[in-house]
């Protein structure tokens, strides 16, 4: 009998499944398994996993007049395995970048050594949007910023992970990582038989000790609640299965009220004390006192509690300067500044345009990388050299001479791939990984977290908004 | 006493918010089985020539009559039947009811089953894809039986799994409220179209429409229980208003939200609920004391439109107590707590 993975071309990349069946005994029988599924049985499954996820409500929500439509994060059943030896450098290397972000954090609030050493042009950080004077000799409960961390990694063709991005402000997607393994267990048993996988399960009540940690010390038993900005958002499936998960209140800004400087919730008992608040809300949204003031979603007096340490919000504000593009090509840096560490997890090769080699390197290689602007404009002015005319090179080359500060430059990566349900077939999709990480007065990483698959042939980008769906991720034991 | 005390203490705070939501998720899947058994009773007993004016009774019964007869004229089964259960424009269609049951239920999932949420939702989506042709004449009745199983497995599976604490109780207020509200105004809009003349009060009647109004509220079989020789006019009132056992009379539904209150009040400690106990006795009393022959003389119409009031009052007082308090009533609660 012909089996599903026979015709299975990988192309020139890294794939997650077949090469490390290669050596990895428990990944070969995985892979056997698969091989031996029936097309259509497999297809069966994947509908009724559709068919689950829309039910249970596991879906963003799209409002027009006077509907909701529910669509959900298209899920492939066949899993992205991790083997434990790889996980290991994962965890190591989150671990790693969590303490590095967290120590620069306190460093560009408090002292700002690292920019007067020159390590770190000061002007990326001082002038960054992201940067907040408010936060300016603040002290947070164990030097703690970033208690939620979603570092995005990607895997080249050599098989090496890369970090792309890091997400130190309110990462998404963690509910998926734990509704896709509940979903595998139910429709796709057979497939797990016998090999050990590590749970996911404890992520809510790690979340919660977390926020309990930094609560004010002198809180027995302190109300930790999550605060959303409500139904309309679109991560709130999210935000009600943290909220389950954790098993605290879910509640919106209407909901909280300040009084000399502590904050309260408001119940069918009166007011009622809250203490540490996980925010799913944008630091622009928290308070209208402090940050936009037309903002309703928000709670006046919340950033002059927190000041005071009546009441801890996780992650801190003013995180964003350090997920920040242009930081991110100073991580390394970073990491060897405060930890006296080489970076367990590399970048991706990155230029700085800002410096000379960097100018020159991006310069000479135009045709061959991806320029990016760094700081705020997001994905305006990029250019991908593969795929740009000789002409638009040229303008290009122009408006990096003029403004070099203002770039990075990074080599066009192959992303890895995984094998992936495509009508009947298996088919290599390009895929990548953002493990999770809580920090309270130490860092713990979810094993596994989230695999993101670009659906569409040839894709490398897996957002949802392109055509990307999720995969179960199995980190084995 | 410390008992009691550890047992408050150890009982999860509810947000006022999640109150509201709860009231009105009751209400909302109350209100829609009680529309598919009308919708349904009316159809089989319209299709019977045994009540002409069915189709419009049940638009008074929903206070709906001039917004119906600007959109669809003349109240006939095609009309009202897509009226009530798929126009999206009409607010009080069922359609309507359970997307707002959805939405409550929406912003509930951090509290409920997930269970309870997943029915709803499935049901809602299959609501939604309803046409035109699912809600045709000979259709009405499969399609009413089916909404109504539908209420009844949300309270099945919400009994099964919703944990008992004071949300339980704000839930089940919301319930009775509803069904007491429902009841009285199917027997007011029915009591007078079949009965108009207060002189009729007694006398034997053509006995297939007083069916229709037990079977509506789905009280026949227990009607005849307990009266099982004849059927007047009094008596069908009476039973529908004042028994202490049928689970839609008013007087049980009274006494359901009392046991509810007391819970708030002396289980949970909550103040809110003395305001609305003391809006709930005058209810009490005036089905307490009164004979429905009384009721019947003085008036049943003034009788049935005050008891509407006092659902109203009730949950306006709700409301000002528990979601919607004054801020400074709040902070005075508070620190007197």
């Amino acid at each position: 009998m012909q089996g599903l993975l026979d015709g299975y071309d990988k192309g020139p990349y890294f794939c997650e499944l077949m090469d490390c069946a290669a050596h990895d005994p428990a990944v070969a029988l995985i892979a056997e398994r698969l091989s031996k599924m029936d097309p259509e049985e497999l297809c069966r499954r994947a509908a009724i996993a559709e068919v689950e996820l829309f039910n249970q409500g596991i879906t963003f929500t799209v409002y027009s007049d006077k509907d909701a439509i529910d669509r959900i994060l298209p899920f492939d059943l066949i899993p992205r395995v991790l083997t434990a030896q790889e996980w290991d450098g994962l965890e190591r290397g989150v671990r790693q970048r969590v303490a590095a972000l967290n120590a620069f954090i306190w460093d560009v609030y408090h002292d700002q050594k690292i920019l007067k050493d020159g390590i770190v042009p000061a002007h990326l950080v001082l002038q960054n949007a992201n940067y907040r004077p408010e936060m300016v000799g603040l002290n947070v409960p164990h030097g703690t910023y970033v208690h939620v961390c979603g570092v995005d990694i990607i895997r080249d063709q050599h098989g090496e992970f890369l970090v792309l991005e890091d997400n130190a402000r309110t990462p998404s997607g963690v509910s998926y990582v734990l509704e896709n393994r509940t979903l595998m267990r139910r429709i796709f048993p057979d497939l797990m038989d016998g090999i050990a996988v590590k749970p996911v399960g404890s992520y809510g009540i790690m979340l919660q000790a977390a926020l309990a940690e930094i609560a004010p010390p002198h809180i027995n038993d302190p109300q930790v609640v999550l605060l959303s900005p409500g139904i309309y958002n679109s991560a709130y499936f999210e935000h009600i299965f943290l909220a389950r998960e954790m098993g605290v209140p879910l509640v919106e800004g209407n909901d909280l009220i300040v009084k000399d400087a502590h904050v309260f919730m408001r119940t069918t008992a009166g007011l009622a004390p809250v203490h540490s608040i996980y925010r799913r809300l944008n630091d622009d949204f928290l308070d209208p006192d402090v940050f936009r003031p037309d903002s309703t979603l928000g709670v006046r007096g919340l950033i002059d509690a927190w000041r005071r340490g009546n009441v801890a919000i996780a992650n801190a504000v003013g995180t964003g300067v350090a997920d920040d593009k242009a930081i991110y090509a100073y991580m390394p840096r970073i990491i060897r500044y405060y930890l006296d560490q080489e970076p367990i997890l590399k970048n991706v090769e990155t230029h700085i345009c800002g410096e000379p080699e960097g100018l020159a390197y991006t310069l000479a290689n135009l045709e061959k990388l991806v320029v990016k602007p760094v700081g705020e404009s997001g994905g305006y002015g990029l250019i991908i050299g593969p795929h740009a005319s000789a002409a638009e090179i040229e303008a290009f080359r122009a408006q990096l001479q003029a403004d070099p500060a203002n770039y990075i430059s990074q080599p066009m990566i192959g992303l890895s791939v995984s094998p992936t349900l495509v009508g009947q077939k298996l088919a290599p999709r390009h895929v990548d990984l953002r493990p999770f990480s809580i920090t309270g007065r130490k860092t713990w990483v979810l094993p596994g977290g989230l695999t993101r698959v670009a659906l569409r042939e040839g894709s490398l980008v897996v957002n949802s908004s392109q055509g990307g769906g999720s995969k179960d991720t199995w980190v084995l034991e | 006493m410390s008992a009691h005390l550890e047992h408050r203490s150890r009982s999860p705070l509810l947000l006022s918010r999640y109150a509201e939501a709860l009231f009105w998720l009751a209400r909302y899947m109350e209100r829609i089985e009680n529309l598919a058994r009308i919708l349904d009773v009316t159809d089989t007993f319209v299709r019977h020539g045994a009540d002409q004016s069915g189709w419009r009774s049940v638009i008074q019964i929903n206070a709906d009559e001039k917004r119906f007869t600007e959109k669809y004229g003349a109240a006939n089964a095609d009309n009202v039947a897509h009226f009530y259960l798929v126009d999206r424009e009409n607010p009080t269609s069922i359609l309507s009811s359970l997307f707002a049951a959805r939405e409550n239920a929406r912003t509930l999932r951090p509290l409920i089953s997930t269970e309870m949420w997943g029915q709803i939702n499935v049901f809602y989506n299959k609501v939604r894809l309803l046409t035109a042709a699912d809600a045709a004449p000979s259709r009405v009745s499969g399609l009413c039986a089916y909404l109504k199983e539908s209420c009844q497995a949300h309270a099945g599976i919400t009994d099964g799994t919703f944990y008992r604490d004071q949300s339980w109780a704000f839930y089940c207020i919301g319930k009775y409220i509803e069904r007491g509200d429902q009841t009285s105004r199917l027997v007011d809009i029915k009591y007078h179209t079949l009965l108009p003349h207060v002189d009729d009060v007694g006398t034997e009647v053509d006995v297939s429409q007083w069916n229709a109004l037990l079977r509506a509220a789905s009280g026949y079989h227990a009607y005849r229980r307990i009266h099982p020789s004849g059927m007047t006019p009094s008596s069908v009132a009476g039973f529908l208003l004042m028994n202490h056992s049928f689970p839609r009379s008013i007087t049980l539904c009274v006494h359901q939200i009392e046991i509810y209150l007391s819970q708030l009040s002396s289980g949970y400690g909550l103040r809110g609920a003395y305001a609305a106990q003391e809006q709930l006795d005058e209810l009490r009393a005036a089905l307490m004391d009164q004979s429905i022959q009384q009721i019947l003389s003085r008036g049943l119409h003034e009788f049935l439109d005050w008891v509407q009031l006092q659902f109203i009052g009730l949950q306006n007082v709700m409301a000002a107590n528990f979601w919607r308090p004054v801020e400074a009533s709040q902070s005075q609660s508070q620190s007197q707590g």
